[in-house]
């Protein structure tokens, strides 16, 4: 069964934030109305967003590492916020797995933002209704687009190419080929809700490299060296073949 | 999570007109079998259905506060096969449905005897609606209980004892109304109430500080290093993506500093339980309307912060996500 999905590389991302505003930009021109910001230019400005960037350090300094981390909705393929929802307007398409919401539907009672480990999803302050990533359904099926720009925005607009989108149960996709050989994972595995997005984990290139590596022991250049002359008081052969 | 007083009041009135209707039917049982004596049809079990539809409507009309969209609350009805939510939904009218018709049979006095069992136990109309009553109200405290229970990684709210907390608060409150309202009439039964409110108060103690004590010792399952799958003990937050709050940072925490917090949990701690147990214990006897009716005010009031506290107390994982603005 087709599970459309993010992969999202730790390694590349760069917390830039364009996949935050590229996912804004799109969402808010969309056909379901804008996402809608309170007070944008004033005091405490506030909104609705379907993706953030957050920013996270490991270890203790000095030895610390920057972790960029976006989030959004994973999609899981057993999602906890879709049985909660009292009027059905939460729900998973059979076809593609991506879980949406119909706004029409939608009663605002925000259980399913309660039931959702990984607060992923905002209620809408004008529109009073739930929303939350599409993974852009709107555009990913749209054939008056060229083909290769019928992906989510967030992973056009990615300048470091940390976001890979795709089938993840179709194991010869990019995304899937991604998870199984570089150790892509899940967010809170001990809920079981089986996200469908993988991150793949940081990981820094090392070589080793041996003392017996820098000064050769059988270096051939030791044969032709000139030798240390000998101790004066040494003896030579003359010693010894003098007549 | 960030206590909603549309819901705080919903699950404390419904629970009051819950636990009055089974104060009502329970003494109604107890008459049949002569136990205690027969109440007035019309003034006393009519009147009492009529003060717990009341508390069940305004409780009704509290949730819908909650709503984004309140006129489509119908909607809720849909998904009872998977969502406690919208079994609670069907469930509270029909409940409020059932006791209204349980009081007007007892008003207007449409109460035929249907059978006698044992040629001693008249039954009649009013005891079958009863009967049936009281399994929609039970039906109901485990709705409401299991709205909360059964998101299992809001551990504090995931056990068993939520949903008794509720149904034993809610059954104590409505008890101890049902003695304020006897005692107002000068009922025989007065005594009868209060003695099952004393009960259930204490024994709603008894789950009530099990289920903080639980609580207290609770072991988050979820980390940072789960949360962002990263395996370090020492990670900090050093930005949320955004500076000045989102819906995130605003429905998921309580926000009260922890004086207020733990100020509430004793509030609570004292006027649900030990002085409705004094009002309740110094009334007995006397029928004093006054004491009675001061118990079940303070009561309610301890109740709306315990309702707070219930909420305050969960800790989403997701605020895991949101430990530092930048």
């Amino acid at each position: 069964m087709t599970q459309l999905a993010l992969v999202i590389d730790l390694n590349v991302c760069v917390g830039c934030h364009a996949c935050v505003t590229s996912c804004k930009e799109w969402n808010t021109s969309g056909s379901a109305g804008s996402l809608s910001d309170m007070n944008p230019f004033s005091r405490d400005p506030t909104g609705t967003f379907f993706n953030r960037v957050q920013t996270f350090e490991v270890g203790e300094f000095p030895n610390t590492e920057t972790v960029h981390f976006p989030k959004s909705c994973l999609h899981c393929e057993d999602p906890p916020c879709v049985p909660v929802c009292p009027t059905g307007a939460s729900y998973k398409r059979e076809a593609d797995g991506i879980v949406l919401v119909d706004y029409d539907k939608c009663i605002g009672c925000k259980y399913c933002a309660w039931a959702c480990p990984y607060g992923v999803r905002e209620i809408d302050e004008h529109q009073k209704v739930m929303k939350k990533c599409t993974l852009c359904v709107d555009r990913i099926y749209d054939t008056a687009l060229p083909e290769k720009e019928r992906k989510p925005a967030c992973v056009l607009a990615c300048p470091t190419s940390a976001r890979l989108f795709g089938d993840v149960n179709d194991p010869e996709s990019e995304v899937a080929e991604a998870i199984r050989e570089r150790g892509g994972y899940q967010l809170m595995p001990e809920w079981g809700t089986r996200p469908a997005n993988h991150y793949l984990p940081r990981s820094k290139t090392r070589i080793t490299i041996h003392d017996d590596e820098l000064t050769r022991v059988d270096n051939p250049l030791n044969k032709e060296r000139q030798l240390p002359m000998p101790d004066k008081d040494a003896p030579t052969l003359d010693d010894f073949t003098s007549w | 999570m960030h206590p909603a007083f549309s819901v705080i009041f919903l699950t404390t009135l419904i629970g009051v007109g819950q636990g009055l209707f089974l104060a009502l039917y329970t003494g109604q049982l107890y008459s049949v079998v002569e136990v205690v004596p027969v109440e007035d049809s019309h003034h006393h079990y009519g009147i009492g259905a009529l003060i717990a539809v009341v508390f069940l409507s305004l409780g009704l009309l509290a949730s819908f506060f909650h709503l984004g969209h309140p006129e489509r609350g119908w909607r809720a009805i849909a998904r009872w096969r998977t969502s406690w939510l919208s079994r609670e939904v069907i469930v509270l009218p029909a409940f409020m449905g059932m006791v209204a018709l349980y009081g007007l049979v007892h008003y207007f006095d449409l109460n035929p005897v249907l059978f006698t069992l044992r040629e001693t136990f008249r039954i009649d109309l009013s005891l079958v609606i009863g009967a049936l009553t009281t399994v929609l109200a039970f039906t109901l405290f485990l709705c409401t209980g299991m709205i909360y229970a059964c998101i299992k990684f809001l551990q504090e709210w995931a056990t068993p004892l939520t949903v008794v907390n509720y149904t034993l608060l809610g059954a104590a409150s409505g008890f101890t109304l049902a003695t304020a309202f006897a005692a107002s009439q000068g009922s025989q039964l007065t005594d009868f109430y209060a003695g099952w409110a004393l009960l259930l108060t204490l024994a709603a103690l008894v789950t009530r500080v099990a289920s903080l004590i639980r609580n207290q010792r609770i072991k988050h399952k979820s980390t940072l290093s789960t949360a962002i799958g990263i395996r370090d003990s020492r990670i900090r937050q050093k930005s949320q993506g955004f500076m000045t709050g989102s819906f995130n940072t605003r429905d998921f925490f309580h926000g009260a500093p922890q004086a207020v917090f733990k100020g509430i949990k004793w509030f609570f701690l004292i006027t649900v339980f030990p002085i409705p147990i004094v009002l309740l214990a110094l009334g007995m006897g006397h029928s004093g309307v006054a004491v009675f009716a001061l118990a079940f005010a303070i009561q309610y009031l301890g109740l709306l912060a315990d309702r707070w506290f219930f909420f305050a107390q969960a800790n989403h994982p997701q605020n895991l996500y949101y430990q530092a603005v930048g």
